[in-house]
């Protein structure tokens, strides 16, 4: 230990007598260890957002999308067909066979273009029945979501998302109350939601929601559904309620083979876990390119460590004549490679830190940092210092005395 | 009569440089007692740094054998050597070869720390060699704040901390002012008087001169090994 404490305390000393070689060695591995703890942080953090996202839509949620229409050779789009009806919805609603599902909400929904005075913009309509505001969590900032009454009505009444506020009442006023015209039909506000995020397609805030029967009847014309929506009792009855509501279809659809199956039922934790792998392969992508600038840290440290063994030639031959054993001269060199690439995995993870906090900043995304990275990155940091200096440190070792001892 | 402390026998070193073989030391013999002070003179290309590499266990010989201080060195590991010259052997060179930037301190410290010895010991043993040289006061100069003559005495300090059997010394005037090499041959010879046995290489007689015995190498063979009859003698107080 004392042995080892002196190597230490020497090998410092001859670091610090060429500083700026010493921080240009030093700073391949900062910048290696930083970048792989700064995407690192950054993947998850995206990873995180997108989660949240994805659980803001509504928890224990069952999506039912009419599959695609094969006419003969032809397949046509998922979600183009027409076999999802409101007879379905309420099947799935009051048939006994169903005992896990708490809420059915029937959906139709298109882009329109949505005028309000000389403003307009385009959106998506949704024809929504009450239950919509609570399988997809739809919270309410002024007015009221559409209700049974609305609906059974026929009413010509509207909520609309925040973005679609912002687009065509850019004065600020208060818009419920005020009426919006699609399809030269005029809507009368009745309430806003709550903002949920998201952007460009996805984005959750660019909605205007209709009462369901007013959609189908006097706007779109039709009378099968975009989609169902279905709320699960409990998170772990998902599979359960996936499978009843797929065989009572199936039969309502007077199929028997569930690979010919006219709908697909999506589940929340489907779409979790294929935009967690989706952002996870890009987190192992960006962190393989961390790590390969990490290499060229370490090689550059190697090649650092290779020309002070030359330079300092005389001195181990010295030190060998002196006594010194194969074993001390190894550690003297791999020490100083160490030191080296220790101070610069430490320099780096704080850097990588100060990276994702100022991502997480400028972007207000989620600042999180993976304590596993920092650990990794602490240890893969002295392993390159003993692999890489290892072959400089041999190549001292080894060196003949007398050889040595001439070098000029 | 004790046995010798140096006993070379039939020492031989050919080099091979392709097909081409040179014969650097070619079948010498001799021994050295307790308390000589031998200098080995010959020109360069004579092999007399080759037979100093030797004697030094920084270099094995092709055939013969080399027993130092009742070691037998000739079939010895790289670490076994290395042990050998840390402490049987001091070692005095022409370019001193101290480490730059260190104090004169630390510099005659170095042996003892690859022997092992705890650290007060070492700077009491240091300090009382550097003191025998007379550099007590330069004790933390560093190496380039000293002479080439001080740098020399402290390399003889250094070469002194193990208490070695052999002092060996590779032309050690050779890069000092002459009114320094009178100093350093002073150093010798007092430190030759307490009993330590002393090798020392040169190609100047003068230098030669301060010792007891002259051994004369050409093309590798002895040609001469005799006592000196006309030892410069320095007076030591």
């Amino acid at each position: 230990m004392k042995e080892f404490l002196e190597i230490f305390v020497e090998s410092l000393g001859t670091l610090t007598l060429n500083r700026m070689r010493t921080g240009l060695a030093t700073l391949g591995i900062v910048i290696g260890i930083g970048s792989v703890i700064a995407l690192i942080s950054l993947g998850q953090a995206s990873q995180q957002v997108i989660q949240n996202q994805i659980q803001a839509l509504g928890a224990n949620l069952l999506t039912v999308q009419p599959g695609s229409q094969s006419s003969g050779a032809v397949r046509g789009a998922a979600g183009g067909a027409t076999t999802l009806t409101n007879e379905d919805a309420t099947a799935i609603q009051t048939d006994p066979t169903i005992t896990t599902i708490s809420d059915v909400s029937p959906e139709v929904e298109k882009r329109v273009q949505a005028t309000a005075g000389r403003n307009n913009s385009n959106i998506q309509v949704t024809g929504a029945t009450s239950a919509y505001a609570s399988v997809h969590k739809i919270t309410i900032s002024s007015g009221t979501f559409i209700t049974d009454l609305n609906n059974n009505g026929m009413q010509k009444v509207i909520v609309l998302g925040p973005t679609v506020v912002s687009n065509l009442f850019p004065d600020g006023s208060d818009p419920v109350g005020q009426s919006v015209r699609i399809n030269n039909i005029s809507f009368r506000i009745i309430g806003v939601t709550v903002s949920k995020g998201g952007t460009g397609f996805a984005n959750q805030d660019n909605i205007a929601y209709i009462p369901l029967q007013t959609a189908q009847k006097q706007v779109f014309g039709q009378t099968y559904l975009s989609s169902i929506a279905l709320e699960a009792k409990s998170a772990d009855q998902m599979v359960t309620a996936e499978n009843q509501v797929g065989y009572l279809l199936l039969a309502r659809h007077k199929l028997s083979d569930p690979t010919q199956a006219d709908f697909t039922i999506f589940s929340q934790s489907d779409i979790l876990s294929t935009a967690t792998a989706a952002t996870g392969t890009f987190t192992t992508l960006l962190s393989g390119i961390a790590a390969i600038s990490l290499l060229v840290g370490g090689i550059g440290i190697m090649n650092i460590m290779l020309v002070t063994v030359t330079e300092r030639t005389r001195e181990i031959g010295l030190r060998k004549a002196l006594g010194a054993k194969k074993k001390t001269i190894i550690s003297q060199f791999l020490t100083e490679s160490i030191i080296l690439t220790f101070a610069g995995g430490l320099i780096g993870i704080i850097v990588g830190i100060i990276f994702s906090y100022a991502y997480s900043y400028f972007t207000s995304s989620l600042f999180v940092i993976s304590y596993t990275a920092v650990l990794l990155a602490f240890v893969v940091s002295a392993g390159i210092g003993v692999l890489f200096g290892w072959y400089p440190a041999s190549r001292a070792a080894n060196l003949e005395p007398i050889e040595a001892l001439r070098y000029e | 009569m004790p046995t010798p402390i140096i006993q070379v026998s039939h020492l031989k070193k050919i080099y091979q440089t392709g097909t081409l073989e040179t014969v650097a030391v070619d079948n010498i013999s001799f021994n050295i007692k307790q308390g000589e002070f031998v200098a080995i003179m010959g020109p360069s290309g004579s092999g007399k740094s080759t037979l100093m590499h030797i004697l030094g266990a920084l270099d094995k010989p092709t055939s013969g054998s080399y027993v130092l201080d009742d070691k037998n060195v000739e079939k010895l590991t790289d670490d076994q050597l290395a042990d050998i010259r840390n402490r049987k052997i001091g070692f005095i060179f022409q370019a001193f070869n101290l480490l730059p930037r260190t104090s004169a301190l630390k510099n005659v410290m170095l042996p003892m720390r690859y022997a092992g010895i705890p650290m007060e010991e070492r700077i009491k043993t240091a300090t009382k060699y550097l003191e025998m040289v007379g550099l007590g006061d330069r004790m933390d100069h560093t190496s380039n704040q000293l002479s080439g003559g001080q740098q020399q005495r402290v390399a003889i300090a250094r070469a002194l901390t193990m208490n070695p059997a052999l002092l060996l010394a590779d032309e050690p005037t050779g890069n000092i002012a002459t009114t320094q090499a009178a100093e350093v041959m002073k150093i010798f010879q007092t430190i030759n008087n307490q009993g330590h046995t002393i090798v020392m290489i040169t190609h100047e007689p003068d230098i030669a001169s301060y010792a007891k015995r002259i051994i004369n190498i050409r093309d590798g063979k002895i040609i001469s090994d005799k006592t000196n009859g006309h030892q410069i003698k320095i007076k030591t107080k």
